[in-house]
């Protein structure tokens, strides 16, 4: 069966079980509005520098809420062993890790783009100036977030304190990423366009994922089978 | 034999440290702008130095690992990785008493520091995920991977974290005082001490994996020894 | 390579240094059914697993159907059951079926799903959620998952251990089915009644060693725990 064909078929399966349950997409989107809460008393009397700064605060709020979904991500195959049946049919581990970066992929965008309504609208940040640039950059890093995620929920699936080391694990890899992310962010923000020094970091975020999910894919098949 | 060429090594290490540790003290002269305090740039640097080619190696050995699934491997890749995080601590300390000491604050957001920062956090979740992992060749495997991961990371983080500073100077903190020259016997002690401590590192790293193959061969005993 | 239908030489498995299997060399002719027995911590399920393609040796050969049983189309040939049942509880039956369907790319996933619910007695529930089922009901259609693609290798691991009665009479027709049609089955198991009923040959493991491979002799249908009490093990 055609590779692309399967990884379709995984993605849709974890998109259909996530979408009916809502477990992790709730818990994400609370998360991520009591994180925006929380900076109003932070930031209290700074209010208005919160916009300058607004491009960093939004991705650490995008970043904690979307590991509450990599978590579960192949965290939801340990139920009933099913994740031995997936690993036992002749679907590539690649496809496997594929499908399931691509469900996740979609899944922490729509928490994004909510989050990024909701803090548009406490703070008072007008992100729309730059808004396909905005997506794009969205778009480049989420999916470095989702694939190391993803790999990593593999890695950590049968440890205990899995929700521990996940979080310990991605972050430190993430920082490249983050770091190029909310410099353009901030930059977006702030309505300026993407060109000059900002396509460096572009250029960053295109070859952190590039590497990463070659790494990912490469190595996948490793550590899924024993 | 393998006790022998640690006994000379640890000797050499030790020879090398006490005459570089007298030197340093009572023999090179103060640095102009900094005073004494500068001496522990002897320490310092050649640590960064020492803790980056142990990530290095350690990301070989987690590759040469996966490739030939020989457990000895692992061990090397745990043991470097270990002793490379404890010189990465020393960069860390080291380089903080110094920024207190000349500029009054205990941290600055340098690229260099910044850096290591990072490093020492990827490193710290290598060793955290193999306390998780009970079963040897399945904690082998997955810091295998985690171990590539991380150095991948290395690479493209410190490339990052220098472009920032780029963009936003800050207090710079210039190992290299008034920008490149430095008296020739203070760079060859920085050398110097970078052979010591490199040394002083291999012993580490020797002891270190005896006591992790220990570990592994005591824990495939007691197995054999519940199953009987 | 022979005609066995699965094989494996000089296989060892490695936990750290300690040997969970040792130098493990079986041949299992097609259109056998093999009882696979030993006490707790034997290996069968390690040995089981590694033939299924979960796991890897860590020295010697596997081959299942002529291939590796990591090839991609020999897993298209092996069907799997295993301690948990491996179905999706927020999926409905219906959904499931069609999913490993799907995956194992049959030519008409949903007239496989259609046929193994009838064989299996779910139709009637085929919309419902796998979660809200009943036991026997999530056995039962674990049972249909593992046959929906007509596999020529069955591996079951335990398969009568956590079943109830309704689904133990199905599981057996369907594996006497499926003998009868030349198809092999591999079956690890504490239950020796059930499975000396179906093997034609048996294999048993001591501390991952093999203590007997060869046909089930009349003495072991009789007394099941025959071939334990002869290999100094309580019955």
């Amino acid at each position: 069966m055609n590779f692309w064909r399967q990884t379709a078929v995984i993605a849709v399966k974890d998109l259909r079980a996530e979408l009916r349950s809502k477990e992790a997409i709730n818990a994400s989107i609370s998360f991520a509005l009591v994180i925006l809460l929380l900076f109003n008393f932070a930031f209290a009397e700074w209010a208005d520098q919160v916009r300058e700064v607004a491009g960093g605060l939004v991705w650490i709020v995008w970043a904690f809420a979307g590991v509450l979904i990599l978590n579960r991500s192949f965290a939801r195959e340990l139920a009933n062993d099913c994740l031995d049946a997936l690993i036992a049919a002749p679907l590539p581990s690649s496809a496997l890790f594929l499908g399931k970066a691509l469900a996740n992929f979609v899944l922490v965008v729509a928490i994004e783009l909510v989050s990024l309504l909701v803090f548009g609208i406490f703070y008072n940040v007008r992100w729309t100036q730059q808004f396909w640039a905005l997506m794009l950059v969205i778009g480049l890093t989420t999916w470095g977030l989702t694939v190391v995620g993803t790999m990593f929920s593999a890695l950590t699936v049968n440890l205990r304190l899995r929700e521990l080391m996940l979080p310990m694990l991605i972050y430190p890899i993430m920082i490249p990423a983050l770091l190029g992310a909310m410099e353009i962010t901030n930059a977006l923000m702030a309505g300026k366009p993407l060109d000059g020094d900002l396509l460096t970091w572009l250029r960053l975020l295109i070859g952190f994922d590039v590497i990463f999910t070659a790494l990912a894919v490469a190595l996948i098949d490793t550590v899924l089978v024993g | 034999m393998r006790d022998k060429v640690l006994y000379g090594i640890a000797i050499l290490a030790a020879a090398l440290l006490a005459r570089n540790l007298y030197l340093i003290f009572l023999q090179l002269p103060d640095e102009a702008a900094q005073g004494a305090i500068y001496r522990i740039i002897y320490f310092h640097v050649p640590s960064a130095i020492t803790a980056m080619l142990g990530f290095m190696v350690a990301g070989a050995a987690s590759g040469i690992y996966l490739g030939t699934k020989n457990l000895r491997y692992d061990a090397v890749a745990a043991a470097v990785t270990e002793v490379s995080l404890a010189f990465a601590t020393v960069v860390l300390v080291t380089g903080s008493i110094w920024a207190r000491i000349i500029w009054g604050v205990w941290w600055t957001w340098d690229a260099r520091l910044t850096s290591m920062f990072v490093c020492w956090l990827l490193y710290a979740g290598y060793l955290m995920l193999r306390s998780a992992v009970e079963e040897p060749t399945q904690r082998a495997k997955f810091s295998a991977v985690l171990s590539l991961f991380a150095f991948t990371d290395v690479i493209i983080v410190w490339k990052s974290i220098e472009w920032w500073r780029n963009l936003h100077p800050g207090p710079v903190l210039s190992i290299r005082t008034g920008g490149g020259n430095m008296d020739p016997a203070m760079e060859s002690m920085i050398y110097m001490n970078l052979l010591a401590l490199v040394l002083f590192a291999t012993v580490l790293v020797m002891v270190r994996m005896r006591q992790e193959e220990m570990r592994r061969e005591i824990s495939s005993l007691r197995q054999l020894a519940l199953a009987q | 390579m022979s005609a066995a239908a699965v094989e494996c030489a000089g296989v060892w498995k490695f936990y750290g240094d300690y040997p969970a299997l040792s130098d493990i060399s079986v041949q299992i002719e097609p259109g056998t059914c093999l009882a696979l027995i030993g006490r707790n911590g034997a290996g069968k399920t390690t040995l089981l697993r590694i033939l299924a393609g979960f796991s890897q040796a860590g020295r010697g050969r596997v081959s299942v159907l002529g291939d590796s049983p990591r090839d991609s189309a020999t897993r298209r040939r092996i069907g799997f059951l295993g301690h948990g049942i491996s179905i999706y509880d927020e999926l409905t039956a219906w959904e499931n079926l069609c999913l490993f369907g799907r995956i194992y790319g049959l030519d008409d996933p949903q007239k496989s799903a259609r046929e193994w619910l009838d064989r299996t007695g779910l139709t009637r529930v085929k919309d419902g959620l796998a979660r809200e089922f009943s036991r026997g009901m999530r056995q039962r259609l674990a049972v249909a998952r593992a046959f929906l693609h007509d596999p020529s290798v069955l591996m079951l691991d335990e398969p009568f251990t956590s079943l109830d009665d309704r689904a133990i009479g199905i599981l057996q027709g369907l594996l006497a089915d499926a003998l009868r049609a030349g198809r092999t089955v591999i079956m690890s198991t504490h239950q020796l009644r059930e499975a000396m009923e179906l093997a034609t040959h048996v294999t048993m493991l001591q501390r991952g060693k093999i203590a007997y491979h060869g046909p089930r002799t009349p003495e072991m249908l009789n007394d099941p725990g025959w071939l334990y009490a002869q290999h100094g093990e309580a019955g």
